[in-house]
């Protein structure tokens, strides 16, 4: 299927983060480079603690970098003179462990990034946050409070939230992370069926390879700590693609070929952090 | 999801609340596991108070033989009940404790917000406010006495630093260590700084807010009653629950200081109840957990 969306092209070159330059100078991400189309599902996949999450700090402008630059599309959000970007709703983060907030209902979360943009009257904004989550699956929770509803659903609404604000690019960090296998499936399901009619950039932080197979269109492996690109595999699995994808036979022979690669930064991973604690 | 799925035990409080409210209340198994604890308690008390009337001073018990049985405390209440003077000494009291409160509460929430936001104030107040900050209340009664021209400012000015810095405190805590990620959520969507600050910081506050309200109450209770204590009786500044149980002392009244102490826990509680009652009025999302 042609992707016809034309935003969200990110550019990562030779991107250098050191955490801390007058102390214990960890070096977290290290000459990393990768390109991500318009429209593409990529996903990061690399051992814990390699410095992913740190490459989308970057991004969403909550850290800075220390050399190298970072575009979107074709303009230039960090870079030299600039080390950290502005945070901007065309970046929209979906964090680790959620962060709806507690003290408003899901039609008020999600209707929060129109408010505070001042591009919706309210009753304008809660119709619309009530009218896509409806569209997301979510029509009969819109007045209940994140704490009120399970994590599946309060993940969803938390993508809504971001979607509202027509971003750019959606910055995934591993949100699926503490979910079981079930609740898991369905919220790829969901978000695949998402992505199928909004067809935004997606950039998804995963440990789960199954996860990255799936839903990717590429699986960038990343490796362990300092962050750099090891390899990517192109997943050709046409869209849109359903449960049953997963047992077939290409779908297996790509979980071989990027386990074999994050297998070996695995051990890298464990063996430097068994010296640490040594 | 699994809460909705699964039997509850904890019984009818969790029950769809179609039922009326009296017939939940009635139906509330914690509700009557305290009124069978309290009960338990009375039973308890009048015994072991009893127990040397019934075999004899040798078998006296320690220290429980001595208090008057809750029964001759009842009676000497239905005495008091009638007397203005003794509701009087309630609406003393309840005076004092809500002025010094809500006054604390006015001052220290914006005080404690403007340290927990504002780098600039809190490196100018937080200094002097952690030194002042350990100073009991009571040690500041004498001070107090003369430096303002009545009695009643001087309790009303210890009972307000008794609140205050708890309340600070709290407020200070609660706003400073809001989840980075909110406020992270909400800068990316295009927050300004005060959509920041009315949205995020100060809902992200109220369950602090309200836990510095909850133990700065406990605290004006303690400081009122002592203040009125040590001011005793006479035209000024007398009178309240605390110089009632100081009275109640000076004649010899067993019962009576006993009737005095049971007040002011009823009057703790009273006002503690108002607190969680406006917690969750304030908070609705709270009263899930």
């Amino acid at each position: 299927m042609p992707n016809l969306n034309t935003r969200g092209a990110l550019s990562i070159r030779n991107v250098t983060k050191i955490y801390d330059p007058e102390g214990v100078n960890v070096m977290a991400v290290k000459d990393c480079s990768m390109e991500i189309a318009a429209g593409e599902v990529c996903m990061i996949v690399g051992p814990s603690g390699c410095g992913k999450t740190t490459l989308l700090n970057a991004i969403a402008g909550f850290h800075s970098i220390t050399s190298g630059e970072i575009l979107l599309d074709g303009e230039l959000l960090c870079g030299p003179g600039k080390p950290k970007a502005d945070q901007g709703a065309e970046r929209m983060v979906v964090f680790q462990n959620g962060a709806l907030f507690p003290w408003k209902t899901l039609a008020q979360n999600v209707a929060y990034g129109p408010r505070v943009q001042g591009r919706s009257s309210k009753a304008e904004a809660m119709e619309k946050a009530r009218d896509m989550l409806a569209e997301a699956g979510l029509g009969n929770v819109t007045e209940k409070y994140p704490g009120e509803v399970s994590s599946g659903m309060s993940r969803r609404a938390e993508i809504v939230r971001a979607l509202i604000n027509d971003p750019k690019v959606l910055l995934l960090d591993e949100p699926y992370r503490a979910m079981d296998a079930l609740t898991k499936s369905i919220m790829h399901e969901s978000l695949l069926e998402t992505y199928d009619r909004t067809k935004v950039t997606i950039f998804f932080i995963t440990h789960d390879l199954e996860e990255a197979i799936f839903l990717g269109d590429k699986v960038h492996i990343v490796t362990t700590r300092p962050c750099q690109l090891k390899k990517t595999v192109e997943v050709n699995i046409p869209r849109p693609r359903s449960y049953q994808t997963q047992s077939s036979e290409e779908f297996r022979h790509l979980m071989e070929e990027v386990n074999e690669a994050v297998h070996e930064e695995a051990i890298k991973a464990f063996q430097a952090g068994e010296r640490e604690l040594a | 999801m699994t809460d909705i799925a699964q039997p509850s035990h904890t019984g009818a409080s969790a029950m769809p609340k179609k039922r009326s409210r009296l017939h939940n209340l009635a139906a509330n198994k914690s509700l009557w596991r305290g009124i069978t604890a309290i009960a338990v308690f009375l039973v308890i008390w009048e015994i072991g108070a009893r127990w040397d009337e019934w075999f004899g001073k040798e078998w006296m018990i320690p220290g429980i033989g001595l208090i008057p049985p809750p029964s001759d405390v009842f009676e000497v209440w239905l005495t008091v009940l009638p007397k203005p003077g003794y509701w009087n000494s309630w609406y003393q009291s309840l005076a004092r404790v809500l002025s010094g409160f809500l006054s604390a509460m006015i001052i220290g929430i914006p005080f404690g917000l403007a340290l927990a936001v504002n780098k600039y104030f809190r490196d100018i107040f937080f200094p002097p406010f952690e030194i002042l900050r350990p100073i009991p209340p009571l040690a500041w009664v004498p001070a107090s006495l003369i430096f303002w021209p009545t009695n009643e400012m001087s309790i009303a000015f210890v009972t307000f630093l008794g609140a205050f810095f708890t309340i600070v405190i709290n407020v200070v805590g609660g706003a400073r260590t809001i989840d980075v990620r909110y406020l992270r959520a909400a800068q990316s969507m295009g927050a300004s700084q005060w959509d920041l600050f009315s949205k995020i910081i100060l809902p992200g506050t109220l369950p602090s807010i309200f836990t510095g309200a909850a133990v700065g109450m406990g605290i004006t209770w303690e400081v009122v009653l002592a203040a009125e204590m040590i001011s005793g009786g006479g035209t000024q500044g007398g009178g309240g629950l605390g110089f009632f149980i100081w009275n109640s002392y000076m004649g010899g009244s067993l019962e009576q200081i006993v009737v005095g102490m049971i007040s002011i826990g009823i009057a703790g509680y009273l006002c503690s109840s108002a607190i969680r009652m406006l917690g969750d009025w304030f908070m609705p999302w709270r009263r899930l957990f």
